[in-house]
């Protein structure tokens, strides 16, 4: 009978023959078996340091900030008394010079944001779509290149550009015209500075996975250039230049050194907030909690228009 | 089917003129001719296929005509007028891209309407035409998916639709079934077919599958290297091929030369004869024929393909189609066989 000469042929060889092959077990397999057997040992192993920093660190610091604003200080002494008020958040919103620094923060920090994505747009549509092999590593260099030097000498470069009679002026007073000085605008052109490789990266990447045959898709059906961009193009980049848009406003509605430098007399919330920390400081507590309320504005908006799906 | 509105748009007043008249095109990229210099003429309303393997410059010439690259040399009519330096969104004509190039962040019917869109269409008149031109593609259900959400053969037919609502003078199709598996591409072929008679629009049709070019064209241009090797139609092309490349691309042959094709055609010029004419049996009155053995015998479903190596030529092989049920349907490797064909089913190549 054919299925029983067949059970016989596959029997399989006598163990004792297996049981070199198989390793010692030592001290790391038993741990190894133990954290197969409890899931929740092994989660606790991934995320226990990550867990300390995030939880003790970050959020323990943020929530004894936040205490604070409740507090209130000895206007003599400055010491702080922890006595429960409202009064920081009402002097905020109540004081015109306070809600005048958000307002203009946020005006700010927008701009920057606009900036960037206006320069991103078309440079990284080069980039991808155009420029060579060659010339894209180039300009990828040059786009990054400025997250490659230390902060402050940045800012610092800008304050000399800025200066009077600085280089800016020196060059744009043959076309009879003049630099803008210090002040808001030097602020904004600093920080889109600063935080363009943030914008341009990703809205670079996604430029580079739309295919090429959409925009001749869109121009063999009728589309001009502008046009392209518009209804395809900007469309398709909505979730990089939303991701970037993250970066370049949260980082500068918390920025107060480039306010400092290049900003003249310019107040931001980062500047008031620095100028409290010691003499009062429940206020500049109180005061901090403004951009970590628009940014979490800001995120769940994000979220809503869909573009952190990749996230 | 309705198909009214969507037909060859105001070229059809100019019937003399050919829809499309190129002279003298040529494309260079650096130092690679992807296009040599030809002249070539489509008429209106014609199912006009550019064939030839990879690289032979058709799909080069389909975007010269789409406006998606600039000639080096030579001039592009489009219906009578000259649109050689002219962009894209300036010709009267359309393109299905090879991979559809579909709006992924529009649906069906946007992406439908996009053209109509930037014609400045009003929106009425606008809803009415896409509604029509996705009963056209048979898929009026799917108005409202996303491209991504489409299976391979919708996401062809909605690329048409895009293409042909907005009624061109001539459709370019770059390779529109390539993607597509083999049955479904034939049902395809089938509708492109009808919806081209339908709408009465002159289709260019870019393909590297000889039987496609064959079934669907009323005349197709055979590509190599960058010239056009013949132009005619897919009776000429297969019957009486111009040059060794097109009688060698176009289905299998038995290209006959030297000792072999001296014996059999009585001149050592290069000629061909199609597998299929060749039967097995002795030769009559009007026929040729030669006595060989069978080297090789293949079962290909609708017959027998038999490799037969002729008597005295050991060194050449003629391959014989024989259908289900012909005689020597049934020969078998090793044996003795006699094969016969009209004397006209053989005719001279010229050498490339």
């Amino acid at each position: 009978m054919r299925p029983r000469r067949m059970s016989t042929t596959i029997t399989p060889a006598p163990a004792p023959t297996l049981a070199p092959t198989r390793p010692r077990r030592g001290l790391g397999d038993r741990i190894s078996t133990v954290l197969y057997r409890h899931g929740w040992l092994r989660l606790l192993g991934l995320l226990g340091l990550p867990m300390l920093w995030l939880g003790v660190l970050y959020l323990g610091s943020l929530a004894l900030l936040l205490i604070t604003a409740f507090w209130t200080t000895d206007s003599f002494t400055s010491q702080v008394i922890p006595a429960f008020t409202w009064e920081n958040f009402s002097e905020i919103l109540t004081v015109a010079a306070y809600r005048d620094t958000a307002l203009r923060t946020i005006g700010i920090a927008l701009a920057v944001t606009v900036l960037c994505a206006v320069i991103a747009i078309p440079l990284g549509l080069y980039m991808a779509k155009i420029a060579s092999p060659r010339v894209r590593t180039w300009l990828a260099i040059g786009i990054t290149l400025p997250l490659w030097a230390g902060y402050l000498v940045k800012v610092f470069s800008w304050r000399i550009t800025f200066s009077d009679g600085g280089p800016l002026e020196w060059l744009l007073a043959p076309l009879g015209l003049s630099g803008p000085g210090y002040g808001a605008t030097a602020l904004v052109i600093t920080l889109a500075y600063l935080w363009f490789p943030y914008m341009a990266v990703p809205v670079y990447t996604a430029f580079r996975s739309i295919p090429d045959n959409l925009f001749e898709a869109s121009a063999d059906l009728g589309g001009r250039a502008w046009r392209t961009v518009f209804s395809v193009a900007l469309p398709l980049l909505k979730p990089a230049l939303i991701a970037g848009s993250i970066f370049t406003f949260s980082l500068s509605l918390g920025d107060y050194i480039a306010a400092q430098f290049v900003g003249g007399k310019t107040q931001v919330i980062g500047t008031v907030i620095a100028s409290n920390i010691n003499l009062n400081p429940p206020l500049a507590a109180a005061f901090a909690t403004v951009p970590i309320l628009v940014v979490v504005l800001y995120l769940f908006l994000a979220r809503k228009s869909g573009a952190l799906k990749h996230f | 089917m309705t198909t009214s509105a969507i037909s060859a748009g105001p070229a059809s007043t100019a019937e003399a003129l050919p829809a499309i008249s190129l002279r003298g095109l040529g494309k260079s990229f650096g130092n690679v001719h992807a296009v040599h210099e030809l002249d070539l003429e489509i008429r209106q309303g014609e199912f006009f296929s550019l064939l030839g393997p990879s690289g032979s410059g058709k799909t080069t010439v389909l975007r010269l005509i789409a406006g998606f690259e600039l000639p080096t040399t030579g001039t592009i009519r489009l219906g009578g007028t000259d649109v050689t330096r002219s962009a894209p969104f300036e010709r009267n004509v359309n393109t299905v891209f090879q991979d559809y190039a579909l709006f992924p962040h529009l649906t069906v019917a946007k992406n439908v309407e996009y053209g109509l869109k930037l014609h400045g269409v009003p929106t009425a008149e606008r809803k009415a035409r896409v509604a029509e031109a996705l009963e056209m593609i048979r898929l009026p259900q799917i108005a409202d998916r996303l491209p991504s959400q489409l299976s391979g053969g919708q996401r062809q037919r909605v690329a048409l639709a895009r293409a042909l609502v907005l009624r061109p003078e001539v459709l370019l199709l770059d390779e529109p079934l390539g993607a597509l598996d083999k049955q479904l591409r034939e049902q395809m072929q089938i509708e492109l077919k009808q919806i081209q008679r339908e709408v009465g629009i002159t289709f260019v049709f870019v393909t590297h599958d000889q039987e496609e070019a064959l079934t669907l064209s009323d005349r197709v241009a055979v590509f190599n290297e960058g010239k056009i090797q013949q132009v005619g139609s897919p009776e000429d092309l297969y019957q009486r091929p111009a040059t060794e490349f097109v009688a060698g691309f176009l289905g299998s042959t038995n290209l006959l030369e030297g000792r072999l094709a001296a014996a059999i055609t009585g001149s050592d010029a290069l000629s061909s004869l199609r597998p299929e004419r060749v039967r097995v049996g002795a030769p009559a009155a009007h026929e040729r024929g030669v006595a060989g053995l069978v080297s090789e015998s293949v079962f290909t479903g609708p017959g027998r393909r038999l490799v037969v190596a002729p008597d005295g030529f050991p060194e050449h092989t003629l391959l014989a189609e024989v259908p289900h049920g012909a005689p020597g349907s049934t020969l078998q490797r090793g044996e003795r066989v006699q094969l016969a064909w009209p004397a006209d089913a053989v005719y001279t190549v010229p050498r490339d």
